[in-house]
């Protein structure tokens, strides 16, 4: 809403995307999309987790080809073959990621591709050090050059990585969250830098999550919603209310609360904080209590600190401190194994990572966790392994042809009820879900929320986070927004909206003081 | 990544192509050892006479013994490098023990332990080193390759140490002592078995039986497989990971008790390079580097082609230079094939859930 960098309505259109489509195995992640990127101006792309952007910007920045649709780049159709050739042609990206060597240096880093050489033979380490100066200077950040990378905070990462999109000359540059791990005089510095392309007729791709920076920054902006084009608008035109509205779509009516959730508490936290190893709190005395019956949301962006949450609940990181109790007993400084025995199970965020042991069948991972149940004197009893298996697959209607394929030939949806079902198999209490819908198609998704609600009914205690507005305002009964380590709000189901789940789940912006701990 | 086409198209034909194709691979080294056993007993005279079988038998069992032991590391994608160091560093306890006794200086005495008591003493001693292992690799962090190096060095320089590089030799024990039978193993027959053929069927059974039926082996494969993954399931993985190095360790102590026992005496250097035929058994047997992958089972069939194939070459006068050159390339092929095999799986089982 800053007037004074409002572009002319009409800039010139360097990049347009016609009808573009892409069909993974399984799920339809775009659907005739149309998205213009204009000369000199930020144009900005919103959409909920799962919406398509991601995947229409891996387009753009060639690392994908899309199954149908165009690219037309200043007029003339292009296909990129890689990145590497929608960068000769001027399309530098900058991924949410982190892509740096964490063991060498930044100017190292800066200059990875194309060092300076002497003779065109050995690097010419006081020209790359010189360059990496220059490019960090424009970002106006005190970033010494021969730091090594990891010894850098993630802000200052997330620096280097934008100065080495602009080491190549670009005319689009693509941001995927460019400032979820930056701190407010960060993102100020950020901010001045990409006026400052503006001004020399850089066309700007920017994906937030933050709806309020949008407003700030952005000149245009495109809704995706379910892979599809939703509404497209001048920013100077429009408010974080609108964007919303056309990113989470209308609100069906919303299923009404069952049973009331008892009294009992299942789950109590008390200020349970992990310290961040470059100093502040992934984790910041967190204080929550989870009922048995009740299906809780807790709702944050990324590196609000939800899966490190989750991590301190099931006891995988010693430096944990605070109170954890499981229906009124104290398990902080219990083991893993222990607290899955007590009754407390998560579903963790990765899948592939954290959740499937891959080279198993589905059988071996739905009862890894719960073998004991199955042991008479030392052998595992395969017959009732078996049936058990059988059992969870057809409760939760896991589509397979037996229980012995192995685990990674199914579908995302699949493996993630996979996951789940490891997980009831011991017969939890507590039901801890970080992310669950995530790389899972839309029916998949429903069910996974049918299962967590009749979980509750059966008088268990569910804690699933999400970054998705829709899934917090329709299966939770109370939602909790995380914010930098922090919870900063509490709603009850009738008392929630859109609107204040976001402003909530982005404190830091709208006041800029809270970030000065982070930058200690 | 290509095209991102269904795979739905193509199912309905390979269906019925996949149990041939898929069965004939997966038992691959079942085959390759058929095949040896056919080639060696068609080319040299008198292979395939019981008392040839056996003397093969016998030298397959310590490779055998040791690539179980192995197959268990290598299942939680760990590898110990020093089970070749620990056969010499045992046999020579075992002499020690045998020859030297226990002195105890104080008093100017010293113990003999008994033959079972020396056996014992040198499993332990076996499994210790296994112990150092998995707590340098669980409690230190050193990557496994690297721990079991280090003591691939002390426990073969140990080993030299307990004689000053010399040979404990005659270890038939002392009546007087009460020490005697430690030949048993090497050269004794149980019901017109040898001892150590008898070991190894024990050995076999015991530890197809840990792996494939008890809770402890299905953790072995959930490290391997996804250490993390495991660690969230509850699996207690550093405890897992030790074990195995124990096992392994365990394992190794009894091939060292036994090669001591078949030559009835303790040489310092015994059992170099052991460590790579156990790792190329299991290799072989289709137990995969990269960890969760491979059987008990595999791994006998692996250390029964090599054994076959370097006494077959032997027998049929073929050079130990070549011999090596045949070996190295047989395991190649293996692991060739097992790639080949994993993505011809992939491909099927994929195609089966598309439909």
């Amino acid at each position: 809403m800053s007037a004074g960098a409002a572009p002319p309505p009409a800039n010139e259109v360097i990049l347009r995307a016609e009808g573009v489509g892409m069909i993974y195995p399984g799920t339809i992640a775009l659907k005739d999309v149309d998205f213009e990127v204009r000369r000199a101006s930020v144009n900005v792309l919103v959409g909920e987790n799962g919406a398509g952007k991601s995947t229409l910007m891996k387009i753009l920045a060639g690392a994908e080809r899309p199954t149908s649709g165009r690219l037309a780049l200043r007029g003339k159709e292009v296909r990129f073959s890689s990145v590497r050739d929608a960068a000769r042609q001027g399309i530098g990206i900058i991924y949410q990621e982190l892509n740096l060597c964490p063991n060498l240096s930044v100017a190292e880093n800066l200059s990875l591709i194309d060092p300076p050489t002497r003779f065109g033979f050995d690097i010419d380490r006081a020209r790359q050090t010189e360059k990496a100066r220059k490019l960090l200077a424009r970002m106006e950040q005190p970033i010494e050059p021969n730091a090594l990378a990891e010894d850098l905070r993630i802000g200052q990462q997330q620096i280097v990585e934008i100065a080495k999109a602009l080491a190549e000359d670009v005319d689009i540059l693509i941001m995927d969250e460019p400032t979820s791990a930056l701190s407010a005089r960060e993102v100020e510095a950020l901010f001045g830098v990409i006026r400052d392309l503006k001004a020399h007729g850089v066309a700007i791709i920017y994906i937030s999550h933050r709806l309020e920076e949008i407003l700030h920054i952005g000149d245009y902006v495109t809704v995706l919603r379910d892979g599809r084009r939703q509404a497209d608008a001048l920013v100077k035109d429009i408010s974080v209310e609108w964007m919303v509205e056309k990113m989470v779509g209308p609100m069906g009516a919303i299923p009404q609360s069952r049973a009331a959730p008892s009294s009992e508490i299942a789950l109590s936290l008390e200020a349970v904080t992990l310290p961040r190893a470059a100093g502040g709190f992934l984790v910041d005395h967190v204080s929550l209590n989870l009922r048995a019956g009740e299906v809780v949301c807790l709702y944050g962006l990324l590196g609000a600190g939800r899966s490190e949450l989750f991590e301190c609940l099931m006891g995988m990181h010693p430096m944990a401190r605070g109170r954890v109790s499981l229906q009124g007993r104290d398990i902080a400084g219990d083991s893993v194994a222990t607290r899955i025995r007590r009754g407390l199970v998560l579903v963790p965020e990765d899948r592939q990572r954290e959740g499937l042991v891959q080279t198993m069948s589905v059988r071996e991972n739905l009862t890894l966790a719960s073998l004991r149940r199955f042991v008479r004197l030392f052998s595992i009893r395969r017959d009732r392994e078996r049936a058990a298996a059988r059992d969870m697959i057809s409760r939760l209607t896991i589509k397979v042809s037996s229980p012995e394929v192995e685990v990674t030939a199914l579908s995302g949806g699949n493996q993630q009820k996979v996951v789940i079902g490891k997980g009831l198999m011991t017969g939890p209490k507590v039901f801890l879900l970080d992310e669950p819908s995530r790389g899972v198609d839309v029916g998949a998704k429903a069910e996974i929320f049918r299962v967590m609600r009749r979980l509750a009914e059966d008088g268990l205690g569910v804690l699933f986070s999400t970054s998705d507005l829709k899934e917090a305002l329709g299966y939770a009964d109370r939602i909790v927004v995380m914010s930098r380590g922090r919870v900063t709000a509490d709603f009850a189901r009738a008392e929630a909206n859109e609107t204040a789940i976001v402003a909530a789940s982005a404190p830091s912006f709208e006041t800029g003081a809270t970030n000065e701990r982070s930058s200690a | 990544m290509s095209s991102g086409a269904s795979p739905t198209v193509t199912s309905g034909k390979t269906r019925q192509r996949r149990p041939l194709a898929l069965l004939l691979m997966s038992f691959r080294t079942f085959i390759a050892l058929i095949v040896v056993f056919v080639f060696f007993g068609a080319t040299t005279p008198n292979f395939l006479d019981l008392p040839t079988l056996v003397i093969v038998a016998k030298h397959v069992a310590i490779n055998a013994i040791l690539g179980i032991g192995m197959t268990f590391v290598i299942l939680t994608a760990g590898i110990d490098l020093s089970v070749g160091s620990i056969v010499g560093l045992c046999g020579m306890i075992a002499g020690y023990l045998l020859t030297q006794g226990l002195a105890i200086s104080p008093l100017h005495i010293t113990i003999f332990p008994s033959v079972i008591e020396t056996v014992l003493i040198t499993l332990a001693a076996g499994a210790g080193v296994g112990l150092v292992n998995g707590l340098l690799i669980t409690r230190l962090s050193v990557a496994p390759f690297i721990a079991t190096l280090g003591t691939l060095y002390v426990a073969r320089g140990a080993a030299l140490l307990i004689s000053g590089g010399a040979t404990f030799s005659n270890l038939v024990g002392d009546p007087r002592f009460g020490n005697t039978g430690f030949p048993f193993l090497g050269s004794g027959l149980i019901f017109g078995v040898p001892a150590s053929i008898v070991a190894l069927v024990i050995f076999a059974a015991v530890a197809a039986y840990v792996a494939a039926r008890t809770p402890f082996g299905r953790h072995v494969y959930a490290v391997g497989g996804n250490e993390r993954a495991a660690a969230l399931s509850g699996v207690k993985v550093e405890l897992v990971t030790v074990s195995t190095y124990m096992i392994s360790g365990f394992c190794a102590a009894f091939a060292g008790l036994v090669i001591a026992s078949e030559l009835v005496a303790a040489h310092p250097a015994s059992g170099e390079t052991f460590e790579l035929n156990a790792i190329a058994a299991a290799v072989l047997g289709g137990t995969s580097l990269s960890g969760g992958r491979g059987t008990i089972a595999g791994t006998l069939v692996g250390a029964f082609v090599i054994g076959v194939l370097s006494d077959g070459l032997v027998m049929l006068g073929v050079s130990s230079f070549w011999q090596m050159v045949i070996k190295g390339l047989v395991i190649i092929a293996a692991v060739v094939l097992d790639q080949m095999q994993r993505r011809m799986y992939r491909r099927f089982a994929l195609q089966a859930q598309g439909g």
